[in-house]
């Protein structure tokens, strides 16, 4: 641990890439130097990449350790700990000094402690968290206690990872990104051979990618931010783009080789349990098949199979409102499974026959991605059964400005937008940064949000670089018209970025001034803010009291011009609901 | 009646007609110390402790000053007046005023660890106290000098070895004499900004014993610079002022930076929790050792610890002073920068 926190004080201590590269390669080297530190070696991995193991410890265990071991009064606790916007940040700073002090490795506190604690009874477990508390050397609180909340964050990239690692073992940085593929996923006990099978020389193995379930690394889009008449010269003629709708869904990797199918997300967890509906699709696609796409809830129409829809039919896609009753569900009921029907919309295909096609350009693997999907159905007509596959449908239009219209009607088919993937491209690694060509690089081209202009009525204080700010904001608008003397300001949703430092600065000071009153964290303020408050979806909730519940809501713009009684209505936003849901 | 009440221009002492560390002129100040939210211009005439004069003399100009030894007693309308060592910054005190067998003490700001650049706290017995609270939360605990000291030579150490400039943003009353003092000389250059040398020249003229200083107007060669040690006041951190160093780390030296939320605020690469203020147990220490059981609470955090205090026995309540009520402001204030030497000026 000492030196796992040895590293995470130098990284935090750090502002430059470059320094933090430097950090990252002694330690990696150092680990491989000493054999005995492999364990330690690929939980530090672990961590650094941004694995996160499920919470061991609830935070009650934690706020009764701060209150038993400082006698201090409970509200003076909640009090700093507002202050501090961080629990583990707090308990670092409170906890009187280590009694002794002991050096426990890394991979000793998490396989030998934190991990064992899962069987335990409640008091069993706090007693040993005091224990180990009351031994452990003050450098090591924070980063341990971080760890412990689920709250480690190093501010290091998995792609930094991957390059220290790489210019550490001599191992090409393609090869390492592949090995770290699922590295992370949550759940896992680690031990030394885990970091050997990183760190191994690369011809010892070559065939192990292909033999297990192990995903590619994503092919990350970056946001078009180009003007529709300027997007010839950005991009030159439309006829060397893929382009496709942009669809609101969980981004995923299905993998079928060996007569075994994974299924992974994009953030490189294993959701093949999650998703039962997609076992069907090693019926009718052969092994050593890798298809890159996007799951989403399909309409659920018993009767319908494969024969009475198209291979690239999109028009049924659900809200993501309706994944979302999807996600993270531990149990599946059948109903479940039959109201609410999963679908891979396929856009790519990186292996076939068991060989990695990334290298191939987008044309070539579209053309054998369509003949697999056309295989699979075909397949699938003949026995007479549904398919949970679809085709992503390749857009046309004649010119930028035509395409420019049709994205206009991706609401509508559920969609945030289209993308746009150069026809000659390989399929790359990450979200490369700059030097590629725009062709070679994958483009999400969003619609606007639909927005709202939004009165702040409670803040809260935020975390990390905010803490200690009231940088976290809930936001109404009017009930009725301003012509109704009894509307009143209906909460509807949370935000928290889209502010400049300075404007955040000015609006603390405004919410400090105008604080009603404090409810624990929560201040509720004077209404004479307005903001225009951006959002990627709209769906009805029953659990909000205004009714809806919107998706990724922030701020676009402080609208310092507008007086609050101009700020919008219920109604105006309900108008913004989609067609089918509000019937 | 109280021998010092709140009014519009601070803490005034009715019996004595003269106020505390006034936020508007007045006829007859009284002031602690010389940082600009305790010494503010426009006043009468200003009683402060002798080290402290030369300080508002070069903040506030030319100002009617008396002053006072610590220890020194002189007598207004029947209140006996002294000043005594807050160890905050050179010349700072605490105001012990006696009026009719009663004891105040504003403590003004203060703090408890001899920092060797100014005569150390000693907490006063009183009837009533006056403290500050600017880190009035148990999460402020301040490491020992030494230790934070070491950990500024190391960084600069590592930085000079790989050819880089350490810059410190620290307030050029007090925080930059403290770090000034402890420094290796020999580690590099230790290049001051001209609002810093200009309260190094008046420690130096006091008999504080600081290590030799360069300013830009030394014109050092660009190897010099880059190893050289930078202390500046915290907004010429990021102005094109440090653009003759080249390449540097930079670094805020304040208390404020026990959080680390702060310090990424901050953007600077280090953040030392050195502060000349007293810490959480240090508040504590001072109110139990002055016997006092009224205890009035002023500046930074002060809705805590009034609360605690009183969950402890004492009768204790807020003053409120008019820079905001919240921690995160005080000790930001913008510094004095009159002494800046033209820029450009010396650059390489």
């Amino acid at each position: 641990m000492k030196d796992f926190a040895a590293l995470y004080h130098r990284i935090d201590a750090a502002t430059s890439t470059r320094h933090k590269s430097e950090a990252l390669q002694d330690y990696v080297r150092a680990a491989i130097a000493d054999p005995a530190r492999g364990a330690s070696a690929a939980w530090a991995v672990y961590f650094l990449a941004g694995g996160k193991p499920r919470q061991m410890i609830a935070t009650k265990h934690l706020w009764r350790l701060a209150l038993d071991e400082t006698g201090l009064p409970d509200w003076l606790i909640e009090e700093s700990y507002q202050n501090v916007g961080d629990l583990a940040e707090m308990l670092a700073l409170l906890l009187p000094p280590p009694e002794a002090t002991e050096d426990l490795p890394l991979d000793a506190w998490m396989n030998g402690r934190l991990l064992a604690l899962k069987g335990m009874e409640d008091e069993e477990k706090y007693n040993s968290l005091r224990d180990w508390t009351r031994r452990l050397p003050a450098a090591e609180r924070l980063p341990l206690f971080k760890l412990i909340t689920g709250a480690l964050r190093i501010g290091v990239s998995q792609r930094q990872v991957v390059q220290a690692l790489s210019e550490a073992t001599g191992i090409e940085p393609k090869t390492m990104a592949q090995r770290m593929m699922g590295y992370t996923q949550s759940g896992r006990l680690l031990v030394a051979d885990d970091f050997a099978a990183l760190i191994a020389a690369e011809t010892e193995q070559k065939a192990e990618g292909a033999a297990s379930g192990r995903p590619y690394p994503f092919f990350l889009a970056h946001p078009l931010q180009v003007a529709v008449e300027d997007m010839p010269a950005a991009l030159g003629p439309i006829e060397n783009w893929l382009i496709e709708w942009k669809y609101d869904g969980i981004r995923a990797q299905y993998i079928h080789r060996d007569g075994q199918w994974w299924l992974w997300s994009r953030g490189e967890e294993l959701i093949s349990a999650s998703y039962p509906d997609l076992a069907a699709l090693s019926n009718f696609v052969a092994s050593g098949t890798v298809l890159d796409g996007e799951l989403v809830v399909v309409g659920h129409d018993p009767a319908a199979g494969a024969r009475e829809r198209a291979i690239d039919a999109v028009d049924d896609i659900r809200p993501f409102a309706s994944l979302q009753q999807r996600i993270g569900r531990k149990v599946l009921t059948p109903k479940i499974l039959k109201e609410l029907p999963v679908a891979l919309i396929a856009y790519d295909l990186l292996e076939q026959d068991g060989t990695d096609l990334r290298p191939r350009p987008q044309k070539e693997r579209r053309a054998l991605l369509a003949s697999v999907v056309a295989g699979a159905y075909g397949t699938a007509v003949g026995r007479g059964q549904d398919i949970p596959l679809r085709l992503s449908p390749a857009l046309r239009r004649p010119d930028w400005a035509s395409l420019a219209a049709l994205r206009e009607e991706a609401r509508g088919l559920g969609a945030e937008g289209m993308m746009l993937k150069g026809l000659n491209s390989a399929y790359g690694v990450g979200r490369r940064k700059s030097g590629p060509a725009a062709e070679d690089l994958w483009w999400k081209w969003k619609l606007n949000p639909m927005s709202v202009d939004a009165v702040l009525i409670y803040a809260q204080r935020g975390h990390g670089r905010r803490s200690g700010v009231y940088s976290d904001y809930t936001f109404a608008v009017w009930s009725g018209p301003p012509e109704d003397e009894k509307r009143a300001l209906v909460p509807f949703a949370k935000a928290y970025s889209g502010l400049t430092d300075e404007e955040m600065r000015q609006v603390d000071a405004n919410i400090r001034r105008t604080t009603i009153e404090t409810f624990g964290p929560v201040r509720s303020v004077k209404p004479t803010m307005v903001f225009e408050l951006g959002f990627e979806g709209i769906a009805p909730s029953k659990r909000h009291k205004s009714g809806v519940a919107t998706r990724f809501p922030r701020m676009l713009r402080w609208r310092q011009d507008k007086p609050v009684e101009e700020a919008d209505t219920l109604e105006q936003l309900q108008a913004l609901l989609p067609k089918e849901a509000t019937g | 009646m109280d021998l010092i009440v709140a009014n519009a221009a601070g803490l005034y002492c009715p019996a004595g007609d003269f106020t505390i560390d006034p936020w508007r002129p007045v006829e007859r100040a009284i002031v602690t110390h010389g940082h600009s939210d305790h010494a503010r211009p426009g006043s009468g005439v200003y009683l402060c402790h002798e080290d402290s004069a030369p300080i508002l003399r070069h903040r506030l100009g030319d100002i009617r000053i008396e002053t006072l030894a610590y220890g020194e007693t002189i007598e207004r309308d029947g209140v006996k007046i002294s000043l005594h060592p807050a160890g905050h910054v050179l010349g700072s005190a605490q105001v012990r005023l006696e009026h009719k067998n009663e004891v105040w003490v504003a403590s003004g700001d203060y703090k408890l660890e001899a920092d060797g650049t100014c005569q150390a706290f000693a907490p006063l017995r009183c009837d009533v106290l006056i403290t500050e609270s600017t880190f009035g939360l148990p999460i402020y605990k301040w490491r020992p000098q030494a230790e934070l000291i070491a950990e500024i030579e190391r960084w600069r150490r590592a930085n000079a070895e790989e050819g880089r400039a350490s810059a410190i943003g620290a307030y050029p009353l007090g925080k930059a004499q403290r770090i000034l003092r402890w420094l290796d000389p020999a580690v590099g250059p230790i290049v001051c900004h001209g609002a810093v040398e200009a309260l190094n020249d008046i420690y130096r003229s006091r008999g504080v014993p600081l290590p030799r200083t360069f300013t830009t107007r030394d014109r050092l060669d660009r190897h010099a610079l880059s190893r050289a040690l930078v202390l500046a006041p915290p907004v010429a951190l990021h102005s094109s002022w440090m653009r003759r160093f080249g390449d540097y780390s930079d670094a805020f030296a304040s208390g404020w930076m026990q959080v680390r939320g702060n310090r990424r605020r901050r953007g600077v690469d280090q953040g030392f929790a050195l502060s000349d203020h007293a810490d959480w147990p240090g508040l504590l220490q001072t109110i139990e050792a002055t016997g006092a059981r009224r205890v009035f609470v002023t500046h930074g955090g002060v809705a805590p610890l009034v609360r605690y205090l009183r969950e402890k026995g004492y009768d204790a309540a807020a003053i409120e002073a008019d820079y905001g009520d919240e921690i995160l402001e005080r000790e930001e204030a913008p510094e004095d920068l009159s002494a800046e030497p033209t820029p450009g000026d010396g650059a390489p």
